[in-house]
């Protein structure tokens, strides 16, 4: 019952969030702010990480497959179809999902807390689509950040083979080229954008309808970050099943 | 003026608010006063439309808040300036910004004007040197200020503070008293005051509604409470012994 109740008010929550418009000229630096926070922000953290955990992958797939029966480009095969299909899209958000998602919880949460939220209310200033439009449309940016990602991270596995002896150029590239199936992209960016989607909406539903003071600001962000990644597990298996079976 | 007749209002199985009726006139300072818990603040919402009446209604001029659709709600909602208990101001916004903001988002006024209307008001509320100050670089009580100033930027119809002076000293919670009755009396607006504060209730209580257990008890102005029978006020006023040799003073005076 409590959970029909929060898909409730969520649902009224994205449909009030496209309801009355603010004034373009406010919009606009919204958006631009929200992109520097959300996007730009996060460049760093996803740059990191994608770079060392595509060289791990490429390590560990050419550990394990340490057989002279197997073809020297299934390293780069593999660290490629890892990345552009799972870790990129579905780990970057999860990362995202505590990054950016905690962010967008605690702001909103802060200004629920502080009554920011009540004055933009009571100025009649549709508060929904001032504080969430905004970091819907920042994240629609998402997919640029994953292609990064996917860059970063076959750069990482390739630098990581090369420099550790575990797999020659030719190979790896041999094995980045073999089989491409350019649909696999196309599913990467569907689900991205649907992950970006659900890491816009449920955090600000957290911060949004949070309440109690401070300490309760640090409890949304923990539970918005849990329901975030399970919203895009969830997710991320439906649209899987959906598109590749 | 607004008119509010028998208002309730219940969360889950609490009522708060019990059937009350009152009248906030305009250019006077109108006082809700009540200890916590009282339901002063659930009134204050309900009258403002942040929470919805169960029954009852509330009649700004002459038009019912039951009756306005939507639209109409949130063109009165641009002749309300609020004042909320912690300032509420935005934290990602300059002083000025922060002032500039109502007419930024409602007007069509050109950046200039914006920012000449919100010097005015900068000026009319005593901020010296603070347009560029973030919120959290400046005094509580220059919170207030910044406050009031964003609230009758737009030269509300009706003034909401709740509790304006909580957590000032003395002196400058009865400044902030003062500057809201000026700007009441000058502008000409209806004001409401969320306020548990003796010294507002002598100074600028031109009306007073008193509210125990979500019932309202007692309404009169800040002369009549000294010569009030009313026991339900007279203990909440009267609570300390030196507010009972200032009513005892006054009554062997005004004999």
């Amino acid at each position: 019952m409590k959970l029909l109740t929060h898909i409730g008010q969520y649902t009224l929550m994205i449909h009030k969030t496209f309801g009355k418009f603010t004034k373009w000229s406010v919009l606009k630096n919204l958006i631009l702010r929200e992109i520097d926070d959300l996007i730009i922000g996060s460049l760093g953290i996803v740059a990191f990480i994608s770079f060392f955990v595509g060289g791990v992958v490429a390590i560990q797939t050419a550990i394990n497959t340490d057989n002279p029966l197997l073809p020297g480009y299934l390293v780069g095969f593999a660290t490629r179809q890892s990345i552009i299909l799972e870790f990129a899209p579905t780990f970057i958000s999860i990362i995202m999902a505590g990054k950016a998602g905690s962010f967008i919880t605690s702001s909103l949460g802060t200004m629920r807390v502080t009554e920011q939220i009540d004055a933009l209310e009571v100025m009649g200033v549709n508060a929904y689509n001032y504080l969430i439009f905004p970091k819907i449309i920042a994240l629609t940016l998402f997919p640029f950040l994953i292609t990064f990602s996917m860059f970063l991270g076959i750069l990482g596995g390739y630098i990581a083979c090369i420099t550790g002896g575990f797999s020659s150029h030719a190979d790896f590239i041999e094995g980045l080229q073999l089989d491409f199936k350019p649909f696999h992209i196309v599913y990467a960016f569907i689900k991205t954008f649907l992950f970006a989607m659900l890491l816009a909406t449920i955090p600000a539903y957290h911060g949004y309808f949070m309440k109690g003071g401070a300490l309760e600001v640090g409890k949304a962000s923990t539970i918005s970050f849990v329901w975030t990644s399970v919203a895009i597990i969830i997710a991320n298996t439906i649209v899987t099943n959906l598109l590749l079976t | 003026m607004i008119q509010v007749k028998n208002l309730f209002k219940s969360f889950e199985d609490t009522q708060v608010l019990k059937g009350i009726s009152a009248t906030f006139e305009k250019g006077k300072t109108n006082l809700i006063i009540g200890k916590s818990g009282s339901g002063k603040t659930v009134f204050l919402k309900c009258i403002l439309g942040i929470f919805e009446a169960d029954q009852g209604d509330i009649i700004f001029e002459r038009t019912p808040l039951s009756s306005m659709n939507l639209e109409t709600r949130a063109l009165l909602r641009q002749e309300i300036g609020m004042v909320f208990q912690g300032s509420a101001l935005f934290d990602s916004m300059t002083v000025e910004e922060n002032i500039m903001f109502p007419m930024k988002m409602f007007t069509n006024a050109p950046h200039e004007e914006i920012r000449d209307r919100a010097n005015i008001v900068i000026d009319r509320v005593n901020l010296i040197n603070a347009n560029e100050k973030l919120p959290s670089e400046i005094s509580g009580g220059m919170k207030k200020r910044v406050a009031i100033a964003r609230a009758i930027v737009m030269n509300p119809k009706y003034l909401f503070c709740d509790e304006p002076n909580s957590g000032l000293d003395p002196k400058t919670a009865i400044l902030i008293d003062n500057l809201v009755q000026e700007i009441t009396q000058e502008y000409k607006i209806t004001t409401v005051i969320n306020t548990h504060d003796m010294n507002s209730v002598m100074e600028i209580g031109e009306k007073i509604v008193f509210l125990e257990d979500g019932l309202k008890q007692w309404e009169g102005n800040n002369q009549e409470i000294f010569k009030t029978d009313n026991e339900a006020i007279t203990k909440f006023v009267y609570s300390s012994e030196m507010f009972k040799k200032i009513r005892k003073i006054y009554i062997e005076e005004s004999e």
